[in-house]
């Protein structure tokens, strides 16, 4: 509903980017124009999923209609350079095969040509000779395989670090059980509707580089990208569009081909333009790992855990693709979920197989986690026959113990995660849902219930992935860390406001929420605030930290956007005192106006007030020249790794508790959801229309991978989710709405007081229903999707010889 | 009719939302190429250009049709409907339109075109559904931003708006 | 993913769709809703000389019925059927799986000659004419035949139609007192193709049962008067004749087992429906 008055925040107002999409009026990468003479470009790509490249003849692609250019792993070699690998191991990563494919859909050749069609046409006319290899696919098979991904390599394991926090062996020496739990994560991907688009354009005269691309960040990857291409940071300039058709992280996977196609450019000599298709997408853009844990807790006889230890491997796929091996290591600091466990032991090891490289995904390194973990919460409580809700409870954090630092640094900013467990339990209808159980039961049918309670981290600290070196490598490469948030507001000679930011939305509304931080500041409405949010590094305000992950919006660019507005407000407000002849202080904004405090009719319009530093700045004292702020925000907590390993990855830590009932049909084993409860705490709710569409639309993305989605391959390394008959994305019919249920306890550590929010259900809910399904089918090893196939065995007979 | 050869471009004539328009086509290339490269009708969106995902459901003579499954030259002589068709006027929203914005039925509206035009056709002739129905009618669609839960809602408030006599002009 | 270089010709005529035929020996691909066609297409896995759209042909479209048989002509989408005012009093079995052939939305373009043109062996149109044991009306220039939908599945998107052939229409016979129909199907999603799909007509003498999703064609079989265990037995026999596919969604066990169960559900509903 559109509301009249402020505060602006905490209302659902209608967004301000909607009239546009609604008409058929985005501006989506593939709606702008492009420069005329502007060429399309296909690629070629691989179908093994590991072979020598033996010879390319491009001759005849060369000589097809409509082809200026062709690119293979020789061209690309010649003008770049390997995109930084984030570990210590003799690993090159290009965005074109060089010598050898590594991954069914590896880019092979470029066909830069008039159009798309001309450019697909002489992709058929190269001819690709290849000497097949043995593919390694499986990751634990990978860790001593004879087969190895990269030359140098003494194994496919490119990282493998081990770290331990208090006194994990005396903790599992003295405890009374331990009980384990052998996790195989699936691939996957939240496969955004609209795919990677990139144009480019090289200017000789300079040697530098314009791209527009639908990239979302970090742009901690635009020096990597300007690294790679062979020029400074300052001569690759790199654009974004002003609308993206969804991310979830994926669009981060994008940048190998800005590269890419920046080079086809700059050999073609003119501007060139790729959109990938939905096949290349599935295929070869980026998933999320896949992991093998094994994860044992040291528990006392009511099921209080006093230590943890992880032994985890997660396959980045064939080459370690920056920010990689970041999904192991961003939860390092909250590896105890929500739990109080003082005692841990982690082995990380990162190992490479022939797939598709992985990158950020919704969730990002939680879902691998919080698979673990909860089910080993569960396993906890079937074999020490305790209530499993029970078991959660002894070990929640307890209320008064915020900002609670976990054993491995992390620093949990606030909450109260009891009463938020029983408020969930008593609102979300818990008994009742019990009593369906029961009543199915009596019916004879397979129902159960699950639970799960995680830690939602918001906010990445920049330095967390160092934490894959040693504190010696990390002393020689230097200090990483913080989170540089930064927001522009301006006046402009009218008196209008415009908000900056680099945050680089996805459909997340950033430009509603923007408006409504500034107006709430200055007294105005949102629609008089314009919020610009297409993004150009020549030209904003950006740091490493910027763009859209982490589920940083809110939190930190919200601050950001903030802080700026306040600033604007306190230099209006000293230009208002001398008209309104009272101190600055006594000056208040509302209502489009600036008045005196509790003397409402001694008052000047906004508008009046704010266009005065354009056109009559002598009237004003200089301190109230009020033009453009721009501010770079960095929460003081996110520190480096200390010596000993301890990391503050991530600066907001929301809370969710989600239980539901699931029915598994007995001939089928289709899994129902009979009903889903989830209960968030994410600090300050900015827009609640907005937060209850973060929870849908991760919940709708956690249940594809609960019981859908999976990037499979087989044993010998063919992918075999190619198209979306394959990678079955769940539909209206697949997806029920999920009773949301909130509780508010503000961050101590943003200025709004918000968290994020956007992720939390993909690391909470693939766990619970997977525990509603063991505790239906009285299983204990059960891992995802949780598809008919894989569910069968435990509900069908042995079949009966023919 | 005559054969229209591979390597020359011919010229597709249709009506787009009430207006003639054409362009050249070669026999292979796609309605949504077509609509989106050659008229620069850019509302309706590619997804996966195998007939799964709905972003670019449109209407041609009075009939739901993917344009990614279309060849341009098949809707020669046809009358098309897209979602650039739909407000009654600029800046203004059609009531389902306007029922998508008040329930935040679409985050980054990628797939939003699409839904339109199937639930603005559903609806005409089907005033009284029911949520499951719904549902079912939308399963030709897919979503990743927002679980579906506010696309429901919306579509639910617009045909009860319809219903009530609210309407588009 | 976009396709090769084709003519394009849009048929005014059957006799101008079957001089094309003849003509291009197996290089054309005719084009009905382009539900199937078009990503083959896209995709480069169907590389036609010449398209050659049969929409706009007065001929082929329409429903009707002749004496106890409903004809549906080549141009008949999908939705058209389903939307058929008599199609529930006529034959109540199509009324049943219809609405499971794809979505709405598909079902919009998508016409019922062609989806049984594709054979895909999980769709429902093709296991729907074997169950009723419909027929195939092939045309060429020459002259026409009716091939029975036993015969014309020959097999993975394999059939009865020469290169020169036109399906010009298919026919479900009508619904005959005192039968009862069932159907059932289980996919992942609501839409997708079936892993198995069961379709049932139950008479004086027997209940037929079609299965479609599990070998490379639809199959069916008559199970006369059994019931209990002995129905089981048949059943499980049958399940293990049907060569039983495997793929990423379903183990060949797997649809072995739907068979007996799905097989059973449909068997007694469809006895029950008679009754």
């Amino acid at each position: 509903m559109t509301a009249e008055t402020g505060p602006w925040l905490g209302q659902s107002i209608e967004r301000v980017e909607d009239v546009a999409l609604l008409s058929g009026r985005g501006r989506y990468f593939d709606d702008l124009g492009v420069r005329p003479g502007t060429l399309q470009a296909a690629i070629l790509r691989s179908p093994h999923a590991h072979a020598v490249i033996k010879s390319i003849d491009v001759t005849a692609a060369r000589a097809a209609p409509g082809v200026v250019a062709v690119l293979t792993g020789g061209e690309v070699t010649a003008l770049s350079v390997s995109l930084v690998v984030g570990v210590r191991a003799p690993i090159q990563c290009w965005p074109i095969a060089v010598d050898r494919v590594r991954y069914v859909g590896e880019p092979v050749a470029v066909v830069v040509a008039a159009d798309r069609y001309l450019a697909e046409d002489a992709l058929e006319l190269i001819e690709v000779e290849y000497d097949a290899l043995p593919a390694v696919i499986d990751p634990t098979a990978a860790l001593d395989s004879k087969v190895l991904l990269h030359d140098g390599l003494k194994s496919n394991v490119a990282s493998d670090r081990s770290f331990r926090y208090g006194d994990p062996e005396a903790a599992f020496a003295s405890a009374a059980h331990r009980i384990a739990v052998d996790i195989h994560y699936p691939r996957n991907s939240c496969t955004p509707i609209e795919t990677y688009g990139v144009v480019a354009e090289y200017e000789p005269g300079d040697d530098s580089y314009d791209v527009l691309a639908n990239f979302m960040g970090p742009f901690s990857l635009h020096p990597v990208m300007a690294r790679s291409l062979k020029v400074p940071v300052n001569r690759f300039r790199l654009r974004t569009p002003p609308d993206s058709g969804g991310s979830f992280g994926v669009k981060q996977g994008v940048f190998p081909y800005v590269v890419l196609i920046a080079l086809a450019a700059r050999i073609a000599g003119r501007p060139v333009k790729w959109v990938e298709d939905r096949l290349e997408h599935l295929a070869a853009s980026v998933s999320a790992t896949n992991r093998v844990t094994r994860l044992e807790a040291a528990v006392e006889r009511d099921g209080r855990i006093t230590a943890l230890a992880y032994d985890q491997i997660d396959d980045v796929g064939a080459h370690i693709r920056a920010p990689e091996p970041a999904t192991l290591y961003r939860m390092l600091g909250n590896l105890t979920g929500a739990y109080d466990i003082r005692h841990m032991s982690v082995r990380n090891r990162v190992v490479l197989t022939n797939k598709t490289p992985s990158g950020l995904n919704r969730g990002f390194g939680g879902p691998q986690v919080y698979y673990a973990l909860e089910r080993l919460m569960q396993r906890i409580a079937v074999e020490l026959k305790h209530d499993p809700l029970d078991v959660i409870r002894r070990n929640l954090v307890p209320a008064n113990a915020f900002p609670y630092r976990t054993a491995s640094g992390g620093l949990l900013d606030s909450g109260d995660y009891p009463a938020a467990v029983e408020m969930a339990v008593n609102d979300g209808g818990l008994s009742e849902l019990r009593a369906r159980r029961d009543r199915a039961h009596l019916e004879g049918r397979l129902y159960g219930i699950g639970f799960t309670a995680v830690v939602e981290p918001s906010v990445s600290n920049m330095g967390y992935v160092t934490a894959v070196l040693t504190a010696d490598e990390r002393r020689k490469a230097g200090p990483k860390n913080g989170a540089q948030a930064t927001a522009t507001v301006a006046i402009d000679p009218g008196g209008g406001v415009s908000v900056h930011i680099a945050s680089v939305p996805q459909g997340q509304g950033h430009r509603t929420v923007a408006a409504q931080i500034a107006a709430d500041a200055l007294g105005l409405k949102p629609q008089d605030i314009r919020v610009i949010s297409d993004f150009d590094s020549a030209r904003d305000a950006w740091s490493i930290a910027s763009g859209n992950y982490s589920s940083r919006f809110a939190a930190a660019v919200g601050g950001a956007i903030h802080i700026a507005a306040m600033r604007i407000k306190d230099k209006l407000a000293r230009g208002a005192a001398a008209q309104l002849n009272v101190p600055a202080d006594q000056v208040e904004f509302t209502g489009g106006r600036a008045r005196a405090r509790g003397n409402p009719d001694n008052a000047v319009p906004f508008a009046r007030l704010a266009a005065a530093s354009h056109w009559a700045p002598g009237t004003l004292p200089e301190d109230a020249h009020a033009l453009r702020e721009t501010v770079f925000w960095t929460p003081p907590q996110l520190t480096p790794p200390t010596d000993t390993d301890e990391i503050n990855a991530s600066l907001c830590h929301g809370f969710i508790f989600d239980f539901c009932g699931v029915e598994v049909d007995r001939t089928t084993g289709a899994v129902r959801i009979d009903k889903y409860v989830t209960m968030h705490d994410c600090g300050r709710v900015l827009h609640p229309g907005m937060v209850a569409g973060q929870i849908t639309g991760g919940f709708a993305h956690a249940l594809g991978a609960a019981v859908y989605e999976e990037f499979a391959y087989s044993p010998e390394g063919a992918f075999l989710s190619g198209t979306f008959a394959d990678y079955l994305v769940p539909t209206p019919t697949e997806v029920p709405a999920p009773v949301i249920l909130h509780m508010e306890t503000p961050s101590p550590f943003t200025p709004l007081g918000a968290k994020g929010v956007a992720e939390g259900n993909c690391m909470s809910t693939p766990a619970c229903i997977a525990n509603a399904v063991a505790d239906a089918l009285g299983i204990a090893e059960i891992d995802l999707p949780l598809s008919p196939k894989r569910l069968a065995p435990f509900l069908h007979k042995p079949e009966p010889k023919p | 009719m005559p054969r229209l050869s591979a390597d020359q471009r011919h010229c597709v004539r249709l009506t787009l939302n009430g207006r003639a328009v054409e362009g050249e086509a070669e026999p292979r290339m796609l309605l949504t190429d077509f609509l989106r490269h050659v008229i620069g009708a850019t509302g309706t969106h590619v997804g996966c250009e195998h007939g799964v995902c709905g972003a670019c459901t449109i209407e041609i003579d009075g009939a739901l049709a993917r344009a990614c499954l279309t060849l341009a030259v098949q809707a020669d002589g046809t009358s098309v409907r897209t979602v650039e068709g739909l407000a009654p006027e600029p800046g203004r929203l059609s009531v389902l339109q306007a029922a998508f914005r008040r329930h935040h039925a679409l985050q980054c509206g990628f797939c939003t075109p699409g839904i339109l035009m199937s639930l603005d056709h559903y609806l005409r002739s089907h005033p009284l559904p029911t949520e499951t129905d719904v549902r079912e009618f939308l399963g030709g669609h897919l979503c990743r931003c927002t679980g579906y839960v506010p696309i429901i809602a919306a579509a639910l408030d617009a045909a009860e708006r319809l219903r009530n006599g609210e309407t588009d002009a | 993913m976009k396709p090769a270089r084709f003519d394009y010709v849009r048929a005014d005529s059957l006799a101008e769709v079957h001089d094309v035929l003849a003509a291009e020996c197996g290089e054309a691909a005719v084009i009905a809703g382009g539900q199937s066609l078009v990503p083959l297409l896209s995709m480069r896995m169907a590389r036609p000389k010449v398209v050659l759209d049969i929409m706009r042909i007065p001929e082929l479209a329409g429903i009707s019925l002749d004496g106890d048989t409903i004809r549906v002509g080549a141009a008949v989408r999908q939705a058209e059927l389903l939307a058929w005012s008599q199609l529930k009093a006529r034959q109540p079995l199509l009324a049943l799986t219809l609405p499971w052939v794809g979505h709405a939305q598909t079902r919009a373009r998508g016409t019922v000659c062609g989806s049984v043109a594709l054979a895909d062996p999980s769709a429902e149109i093709p296991l729907t004419l074997l169950a009723l044991r419909g027929e195939v009306e092939l045309s060429t220039k020459a002259g026409r035949r009716r091939v029975a939908a036993e015969d014309f599945f020959q097999g993975l998107m394999s059939t009865a139609r020469a290169d020169d052939e036109l399906i010009e229409a298919i026919r479900f016979p009508c619904g005959r007192p005192g039968e009862g129909h069932a159907f059932r199907e289980f996919a992942r999603r609501h839409g997708d193709f079936a892993i198995v799909a069961c379709a049932a007509v139950a008479d004086g003498k027997g209940v037929r049962l079609a299965v479609g999703g599990v070998a490379d064609r639809p199959v069916a079989r008559t199970f006369a008067g059994l019931g209990g265990s002995m129905l089981g037995q048949a059943l499980d026999a049958f399940a293990h004749e049907l060569e039983a596919r495997e793929d990423l969604h379903a183990t060949a066990a797997y649809r072995r087992e739907l068979v007996r169960q799905l097989g059973r559900q449909v068997i007694e509903e469809a006895r029950r429906c008679r009754a």
